[in-house]
């Protein structure tokens, strides 16, 4: 029987894996990929609480995050692009024209 | 059936972790949005044992669709090629020991947590009998308008954006 925990757990999982890739790549894109897959264990987790309380609620809340998270690649690319085309680099050690 | 189900779940779970590894550790950013992929499919899997088939097509649509073409296109236009550089041995090990304290952390506290039973009304039966679009739909566009709305100005917000920030000159 897959019970609830099982999903939650693999979330779990999921979620710390997207941010060891945050914490450690350095190529802004894949961290920006380690996001979404951050953003996505937690869509795991509200579609699985949904069905299990029986409650709609958690699935809206999914479609916003993937609203959210669309907007997000949007304007994250965009902002990548523009600092490409300053800097020819991505690398996020790179990003650093605000420190003093 | 019960076992097969759980295999099934298993097995689903071993190749979402496997191509979320991927896209942590793969030398090539194409490799790990391919690998990306691989996982969007796995949740949309996961979503469709969950009776949440239109979230499944949603997620592959948007996610496996949209937002991932959206990445590589950017990345093939950027033309980056494979990292060479790799950040500070202890940063690296810095951050495996976060994510993985956090990782027990929360599992831990889901085991200790007791499962509460159903408390709403809709069931796999009642998502067959009036239908998953259906039932998303009635609910997004009665007790969630206000926020859909905003949603609407939010992706308008995010066009607009992107166009001035990426155009060369404004």
């Amino acid at each position: 029987m897959i019970t609830i925990t099982h999903y939650m757990v693999l979330s779990a999982i999921l979620f710390s894996m997207g941010t060891v890739g945050v914490l450690t790549r350095k190529n802004a894109i894949v961290v920006f990929m380690c996001v979404e897959l951050m953003l996505n264990s937690v869509n795991l987790t509200f579609i699985a609480l949904s069905s299990h309380l029986g409650n709609m609620d958690g699935q809206i809340f999914v479609f916003f995050i993937m609203t959210v998270a669309a907007a997000e690649a949007a304007v994250g690319l965009a902002l990548m692009i523009a600092f490409f085309r300053n800097s020819d680099s991505i690398d996020v050690e790179d990003f650093s024209l605000l420190k003093w | 059936m019960e076992l097969l189900q759980l295999f099934f779940f298993y097995l689903v779970a071993f190749v979402a972790i496997l191509s979320g590894f991927c896209v942590i550790t793969c030398k090539n950013p194409i490799n790990s949005a391919i690998s990306l992929v691989m996982t969007f499919f796995c949740l949309a899997i996961f979503y469709v044992m969950l009776h949440a088939p239109f979230m499944a097509a949603v997620q592959i649509m948007v996610y496996a669709g949209a937002i991932m073409v959206l990445i590589i296109f950017v990345m093939m236009l950027l033309n980056q090629g494979s990292e060479v550089v790799s950040r500070y041995r202890h940063a690296v090990t810095g951050a495996f020991v976060a994510a993985g304290l956090m990782m027990v952390q929360v599992i831990i506290t889901i085991k200790q947590g007791d499962v509460s039973s159903t408390v709403g009304p809709i069931n796999s039966e009642v998502i067959e009998t009036v239908g998953h679009t259906e039932l998303i739909g009635q609910a997004m566009f009665t007790e969630f308008l206000l926020p859909f709305e905003l949603a609407s100005i939010l992706l308008l917000v995010a066009i607009v954006g992107a166009v001035v920030l990426a155009k060369r000159e404004v």
